[in-house]
């Protein structure tokens, strides 16, 4: 399997990620490559192999449902590139 | 052409927890903008989530309220997507294997007849925060209080077949969640979110038509309207020659219209992954015992329980148990009163109506269970009758009195069951209207029994409604018809 200049404006497109025309060729092939390689794992027998979710063998922790935080806005915000009224702002967005 | 409509509902519970799934963080509802978001909730480069128990507990509760498949080993992805108000640009919920797999939920519709629905999945998620779209300056606002909060998404299979049903199993799952005391059910305050997925097909079509998603519809008045409207609007759209495009939409109760939001196609390529910052999580068996001795008895064995015990109807013994709290005190009414027919009818009637009107919990009546069941023993031992039963009710609801005892001693509304003094009454009556008492005599039989019930509504009016209504009805008959 491999990419071709649709697939790869679409996930730019889906990755938020701006490529100019110049840049697509480059990006395809890099990105068909990497395809290559996981068509090679594809085709290993993975028969009998039970699917793995995480490579540490061990179990998730969990927490006890305590509130441990604190309001820490003013700090958190001073980094902030705007804010009003305690909201962080951000570029105007309407579905 | 007749059409079938088909409709699987997803339905979003936030779970009652402290702090967050992911972190630490307060999860009060109406706090200031981005006080209860931490590192965690803004996304911060280095931070990692550390699963909250609770959110556990509370998921795996639900599972085993409806019967599902436990996930006894699940794992968190992450649904990539961007949007201000989900500062990781991915959601982290669970995907291939969730901690609730099948299951089932039995829904009782209107005319008493019970229907299964089957339920895919629930899994858990974190909630977004939210974006006000006011004016600032040309740009938007994100408060990210409610990043992170833990959300169990319950997604039925499409089994129901018009908006009706979908509302039954939309108020159903509403009711369970509440028994389980694992959501609070708000509807208003989002607590509980709705997503409709409708399609329609030819009656005796076997493939399913072209669904759209109804989002966040967010009481069950709309649930129905935004339904039936979508099913409206996709008929004409297939009957005017056109089709059905796969795609999120809106419902605007306003204008009673759903409109697009975003095509599918477009828009939702999620990418899921597993999430490497979460490790599986393993359920053991004994967690689950734990957890299935703490389910309380559920709104269904409740109701046929209600059936059985009592002798209530279908329809009574749902709606009384479709709350907790209000099946609590219809029982506490029941066992002060030992008898469950009344009780049931002043619950559902005037108790009903009177929360309704003040628009009052049932934690709030202000007539307690004890003072009801009290009153309906007056009425069981013929102290007073049904009718001055409703103004000892609306005394006791006006705080006129601690108990129905105390209110009929003070009014002086107990029953006259002395059948001389109702005779003696009757006679005065029966003479203050001489010319009736010629008449209804002179009379065919067939028009005697409305003019008798002026007898008995004259009788009842001068004894102030007081005289038994039987005796009354008894001793007329007789003086009238010799």
């Amino acid at each position: 399997m491999s990419f071709d200049r649709t697939d790869v404006e679409k996930i730019a497109h889906l990755a938020r990620i701006a490529l100019t025309d110049d840049e697509i060729p480059a990006t395809t092939a890099k990105l068909s490559g990497i395809l290559g390689l996981i068509d090679k794992m594809q085709a290993v027998d993975t028969r009998g192999v039970t699917p793995l979710a995480h490579p540490l063998e061990t179990t998730q922790r969990l927490r006890p449902d305590t509130v441990t935080e604190s309001n820490q806005r003013d700090a958190y915000q001073a980094i902030a590139p705007a804010t009003e009224a305690g909201l962080y702002l951000v570029p105007k967005v309407i579905e | 052409m007749q059409w079938e409509i088909v409709i699987g509902l997803e339905i979003h519970a936030q779970l009652t927890t402290a702090s967050k799934i992911f972190s630490g963080s307060a999860t009060t509802f109406g706090a200031e903008p981005n006080t209860q978001a931490s590192l965690i909730d803004l996304g911060m480069p280095g931070t990692l989530p550390v699963l909250n128990a609770q959110a556990v507990r509370k998921a795996v509760k639900f599972g085993l309220a409806i019967d599902a498949e436990i996930g006894m080993t699940n794992v968190f992805a992450r649904k990539n997507y961007f949007y201000p108000d989900l500062p990781k640009g991915y959601q982290t919920s669970q995907m291939d294997h969730p901690v609730v797999g099948k299951g089932f939920l039995d829904i009782t519709l209107d005319d008493g007849t019970v229907k299964r629905v089957g339920v895919t999945r629930a899994h858990l998620e974190e909630d977004a925060g939210k974006s006000l779209h006011e004016d600032f300056q040309g740009m938007s606002g994100i408060d990210l209080n409610r990043a992170g909060t833990p959300l169990l998404e319950i997604v039925s299979e499409p089994d129901m077949r018009s908006a009706k049903e979908a509302v039954a199993y939309a108020k159903t799952v509403h009711s369970l969640v509440r028994y389980l005391g694992i959501c609070d059910g708000n509807m208003a305050e989002g607590s509980l979110r709705c997503d409709c997925n409708v399609s329609i097909r030819p009656k005796g079509q076997a493939e399913f038509g072209t669904r759209c998603e109804i989002k966040n519809v967010n009481s069950f008045r709309f649930i129905e309207k935004a339904i039936n409207t979508e099913v409206q609007r996709q008929i004409e759209l297939i009957e005017d020659g056109g089709k059905v495009v796969q795609e999120t939409r809106l419902y605007d109760p306003n204008k009673d219209e759903t409109r697009s939001m975003r095509s599918k196609e477009e828009a939702n390529d999620y990418r899921y992954f597993p999430c490497p910052d979460l490790l599986p999580v393993v359920l053991e068996p004994a967690f689950l015992e734990e957890v299935r001795a703490e389910l309380p008895e559920l709104p269904q064995q409740k109701r046929e329980r209600f059936v059985s015990q009592f002798g209530l109807s279908t329809y009574d013994a749902s709606v009384l148990s479709a709350q907790r709290e209000l099946a609590d005190y219809f029982e506490e009414v029941q066992r002060v009163c030992d008898d469950a027919k009344l009780a049931a009818n002043w619950v559902m009637g005037e108790l009903s109506s009177l929360l309704n009107k003040a628009d009052l919990d049932i934690e709030q009546s202000p007539v307690s269970a004890a003072q009801l069941g009290g009153m309906i023993q007056r009425i069981k031992d013929n102290t007073i009758s049904g009718k001055i039963a409703k103004m000892v009710f609306e005394a006791l609801a006006n705080g006129e009195g601690d108990s129905a005892d105390a209110v009929i001693e003070a009014k002086g509304l107990k029953q006259v069951t002395d059948s001389g003094a109702i005779e003696t009454m009757l006679d005065e009556v029966l003479a203050a209207n001489a010319e009736q008492v010629e008449q209804y005599r002179a009379a065919e039989e067939a028009k005697r029994g409305k003019m008798f019930g002026f007898f008995v509504g004259q009788a009842m009016k001068a004894s102030k409604g007081k005289a038994n209504p039987q005796q009354v009805n008894e001793l007329l008959r007789k003086k009238l018809d010799s």
